[in-house]
């Protein structure tokens, strides 16, 4: 067991691509964790989505052995967060492993508004933070304004933040130095006491089962020790604990303030959430750590396989998911006009977009994904709640108490100039300023918003509004009740399963308006004229009408065309197995998705 | 056992044209020089073959169709229409037509091919403006066409011109001009098409680079409505969709082809049918590149490439698909010969049910249909709705 004061647990934490993976990546190669070979860029973004796109799915860690100036050896944990709104919760739990944090801001961009967002959650968590700019050796790097901008906006000393170049590795051992001697070490009440550790991620290995990371607060967890996950109450025996150099290497136990890795032959990761507490089955703390919740979808939507003979493979890949992925949930669902599919929950847009970009290029498949909505808690008249994942389960409005939407609290930085721009858009979203800030030439609001507008279109049209120049964080603030209404789109008089959409009662008029246009343009032409309405309950608010095919016939069919023509003939036949049929009209499948995707 | 039905007739293709168009996309192609004496005997050769695969039928019609056959020689008409009656009886009244293009060349071997037997004419005018001709790559001008139809008519006993409509820019009121100066020369027939973007094309090229401007689809339906009216109104109402004549001055040959008829076909890329009772039909087709189909003949008699047996579903399509396109539709015994018993089963019955309530089609007394005048301008949706 290593002494508390020789260990030092980091979190790093940044906006996207302000080089945290980078910076993990140089003081793992400082330490001598892998050597020159093994390194190849971001060692701690195991998955391939993870590395192309910059992002940390799943917290990673590293061990090292930094021997210091003074000729003491530390051991420093550090743990590469995930750096995405969606993963806000896995933040803040693998935050709370840790006694301080490094917030890396990129000298060249600036405070963005992942940066603040994070750093919040540092200080939530009464972390010690660490401000670090990165990128000094670029030429735009303007280092003096960027720690200004760190003390305005986030709100924290920053007068002696370290300089450095992560990719060139200028400085970098001046921020080993800083993490010795300016942050705490873990307190404990001993490896004696009762177990306590906190189950910082985990992650489903084919061969072992799930791999659980875990910081021990107090007491010590070794090999062969019965545990307990106190929230969900499965007990396991322990058949393998390690640490990450970052390569694993056995250990015989962890004691506290270590931060390491067991196994316990677990097959399903639902068992060990994170956030949860683990104990010894046989002599358990007295109370878990506080603060624990098992994350929940918010955003839902429909995935379907393109093919209709891909849905078997589409359903083992969901499973395949799902193993290393506890909040990712789905169920069967069927579509009138998409067939068989799944709906899926996620913890927001970008664990959709990971989700769906895996299942298309890992497992091969092509698939259909229905707008995102998110979950509604309905009150019924007798009292009863439930939550609505999919809005065409909405029941009568005469049997509804309430429907609540989740709302969010978001941070969004733009350029000064842009600002009009942004606050229109937040209040045609329905939002409500909590604050507005300046920081350097940019502006900082934070308003509170509903999820729904949010998923939306809200990232292109803030996209378009700052031309690009925006960042945008959020977290979610909690459920409130609003005036929502079910709004359902009619083809030839029937409602489109997948095309209802629950919207607040004073946007649905636009919204459906919006609808009925994309499908105008999306809907061939037919025999006959087709009606299209966006209808709340009995009330039609908007109408588009597809007119009458009018001209549609070959000019010319001789005895030398027979066969060719029938064979155009044939791929029309062939069509129509993919067409919805509408009382007398017959609507190509694909006319649909046009709509579905509507908000993308 | 064989059976005829609504007749026979041979076609004959000269796959050779002085330019290409580009809106065409038949088998056609340019060559410096043709051996024409070859080209003759090779003709004839294959003309027998055909005989003694389908023997004993009476001939309605011949047809000589390219390709432009009027660069054919009027001897080289002649031999082949020769070996015609060698190989079949011919009906005394057989319908013999030539397609010819309105270049004051051509029209100076009018008289040759009648003299040959040709007793009809079909003249590839395609518009009667200037402009018009030369985007449509034609090398004769209106002035040459009016001549042409005039010399035609004093020859032959039957004259039909097509003309091509909706083309790039024009406007209803255009075309209503140009179709009533058309129904002035009183020719007893009439093919007036849309201009069809076909694969393959120069102008399929163009249209998709967004560099034809084609009327859109209301403005089509709109030329579409007034060449009815105004050909109704002549007295050369529509009998098929793009074909329009007096009554009796049909074209045989064309029904035969639009009844599921028995035809033969002899020259490169050539197609024929003939069919088997109880809805089978057997396609031939002949080598479409001119050379090859050339030496296949001069080594084995015929220029046969494949022949594919169609029945079942793709027969009552193609049946369908070619009937309906009729005015009159089918009669019930022509479909049940043409598709084979129990042909009802295999369509989409409550497509039909549909199509015959909104009065796209109409189910004849006789247990035959026919596509109404509601139907038929959007007849590659009714037949869609129909095929099951």
């Amino acid at each position: 067991m290593t002494a508390l004061d020789r260990i030092r647990n980091v979190a790093i934490v940044a906006h996207i691509d302000h080089g945290k993976s980078t910076l993990a990546d140089r003081l793992i190669e400082l330490c001598g964790g892998l050597d020159r070979r093994e390194m190849r860029g971001q060692v701690l973004d195991a998955m391939d989505i993870e590395r192309e796109r910059g992002i940390t799915i799943k917290a990673q860690t590293a061990r090292l052995d930094y021997v210091a100036e003074d000729g003491r050896t530390y051991l420093v944990n550090v743990i590469d967060t995930p750096g995405h709104v969606d993963f806000t919760y896995e933040v803040s739990r693998s935050l709370r492993a840790c006694e301080g944090a490094l917030l890396i801001v990129d000298a060249t961009q600036g405070v963005e508004a992942q940066t603040v967002a994070n750093a919040w959650l540092a200080v939530e968590a009464d972390l010690e933070i660490l401000p670090v700019i990165n990128k000094i050796d670029l030429a735009a790097a303007d280092a003096g304004k960027t720690r200004a901008d760190i003390e305005e906006a986030v709100g924290i000393a920053a007068s002696d933040a370290i300089g450095v170049s992560a990719k060139t590795g200028e400085n970098m051992p001046a921020v080993l130095r800083a993490i010795v001697a300016g942050l705490p070490p873990p307190r404990s009440a001993g490896g004696d006491a009762p177990l306590k550790a906190l189950l910082v991620d985990s992650r489903y290995d084919p061969y072992l089962g799930v791999v659980i990371l875990a910081r021990v607060i107090d007491g010590r967890l070794r090999k062969g020790q019965r545990v307990r996950m106190m929230g969900t109450g499965a007990a396991r025996e322990i058949d393998r604990v390690g640490v990450m150099t970052p390569k694993p290497a056995p250990v015989d136990a962890l004691g506290p303030g270590e931060i390491g890795f067991f196994t316990a032959a677990i097959k399903d990761i639902a068992e060990c959430r994170v956030g949860d507490t683990i104990t010894d089955d046989r002599a358990p703390a007295a109370e878990a750590l506080p603060g624990f919740e098992p994350s929940v979808p918010v955003v839902f939507c429909g995935l379907y396989p393109a093919d209709a003979a891909d849905y078997n493979d589409l359903r083992d890949s969901l499973g395949k998911l799902r193993l290393n992925d506890a909040s990712f949930h789905f169920e069967p669902e069927t579509s009138a006009a998409l067939g068989l599919g799944f709906r899926c929950g996620f913890l927001g847009l970008l664990h959709l977009e990971i989700v769906q970009e895996r299942l298309e290029r890992e497992f091969g498949l092509d698939l259909i994904a229905t707008a995102p909505g998110v979950v509604y808690r309905v009150t019924r008249g007798d009292g009863e709640t439930f939550e609505l994942h999919n809005p065409a389960d909405l029941p009568d409005p005469v049997l509804i108490g309430q429907v609540e939407e989740p709302w969010i609290r978001a941070t969004i930085v733009a350029p000064d100039g842009r600002l009009g721009a942004v606050l229109r858009l937040c209040t045609d979203k329905r939002g409500e300023q909590v604050q507005l800030t300046y920081v350097g030439g940019r502006a900082m609001a934070v308003y509170r918003l509903p999820l729904a507008e949010v998923v939306f279109d809200f990232h292109d049209r803030l996209k378009s509004a700052t031309r690009g120049y925006a960042s945008f964080d959020y977290r979610l603030d909690g459920y409130r009740a609003g005036d929502l209404v079910r709004m359902d789109i009619l083809v030839n008089g029937e409602a489109v399963d997948g095309l209802s959409a629950i919207v607040e009662r004073s946007l649905a008029e636009g919204r459906g308006r919006a609808v009925c246009e994309k499908l105008k343009d999306a809907i061939p032409r037919q025999l006959f004229k087709v009606p299209i309405q966006a209808a709340i309950g009995g009330r039609i608010v908007a109408r588009e009408t597809i007119p009458a095919l009018r001209k549609d016939v070959l000019a010319k069919c001789y005895g030398g065309d027979v066969s060719r023509k029938r064979k155009l003939l044939d791929r029309q036949k062939r069509g129509k197995k993919r067409m919805r049929r509408f009382g007398n009209v017959e609507i190509p499948q694909d006319a649909f998705l046009a709509a579905l995707k509507l908000g993308d | 056992m064989t059976d005829a039905g609504p007749g026979f007739g041979v076609y004959v293709h000269w796959p050779f044209c002085r330019s290409r168009c580009p809106y065409c996309d038949f088998n056609s192609h340019v060559r410096e020089a043709v051996d024409e004496a070859a080209w003759r005997g090779a003709l004839v050769r294959e003309t027998a073959h055909m005989a003694a695969v389908a023997p004993g039928r009476p001939v309605a019609s011949v047809y000589f169709g390219g390709g432009t056959p009027s660069l054919m020689a009027p001897a080289t008409v002649a031999a082949v229409l020769d070996a015609v009656a060698r190989g079949w009886t011919v009906a005394d009244d057989a319908e013999v037509t030539l397609e010819a293009n309105p270049s004051s060349a051509e029209a100076g071997r009018f008289a040759g091919y009648r003299a040959a037997g040709v007793n009809r004419l079909s003249l590839g005018v395609q518009a009667l403006d200037d402009g018009a001709l030369r985007a449509l790559g034609r090398r004769h001008d209106a002035a040459g066409a009016r001549a042409a139809l005039g010399l035609a008519r004093r020859a032959f006993p039957r004259v039909s011109f097509d003309l091509i409509y909706a083309r790039m820019g024009q406007t209803p009121a255009a075309w209503e001009r140009e179709l009533s100066e058309a129904l002035d020369f009183g020719t007893g027939h009439l093919s007036l098409y849309q201009l069809a973007i076909e694969p393959g094309t120069r102008f399929h090229v163009l249209a998709r680079r967004g560099a034809l401007d084609l009327p859109a689809e209301d403005g089509q339906a709109a030329m579409y409505e007034l060449t009815q009216a105004l050909t109704e109104a002549a007295g050369l109402p529509a009998y098929e969709v793009s074909s329009h004549a007096r009554p009796g001055f049909e074209s045989r040959h064309n029904l035969t082809y639009w009844r599921s008829g028995e035809w033969v076909g002899v020259g490169p890329g050539a197609h024929g049918r003939l069919n088997r009772a109880g809805g089978v039909s057997v396609q031939r087709r002949q080598e479409r590149a001119p050379e090859t189909w050339l030496a296949a003949v001069s080594r084995r008699g015929h220029g046969g490439a494949a022949a594919e047996t169609v029945a079942g579903g793709d027969r009552i399509a193609e049946v369908l698909m070619m009937g309906l396109r009729l005015k009159d539709g089918l009669g019930g015994a022509d479909l049940a010969r043409a598709c084979g018993p129990g042909w009802e089963a295999r369509i989409d019955a409550a497509g039909l049910d549909v199509l015959a309530a909104e009065g796209f089609l109409e189910r004849l007394g006789d247990g035959g249909l026919r596509a109404t005048a509601r139907g038929w301008p959007v007849l590659n949706a009714v037949l869609a709705r129909l095929l099951a």
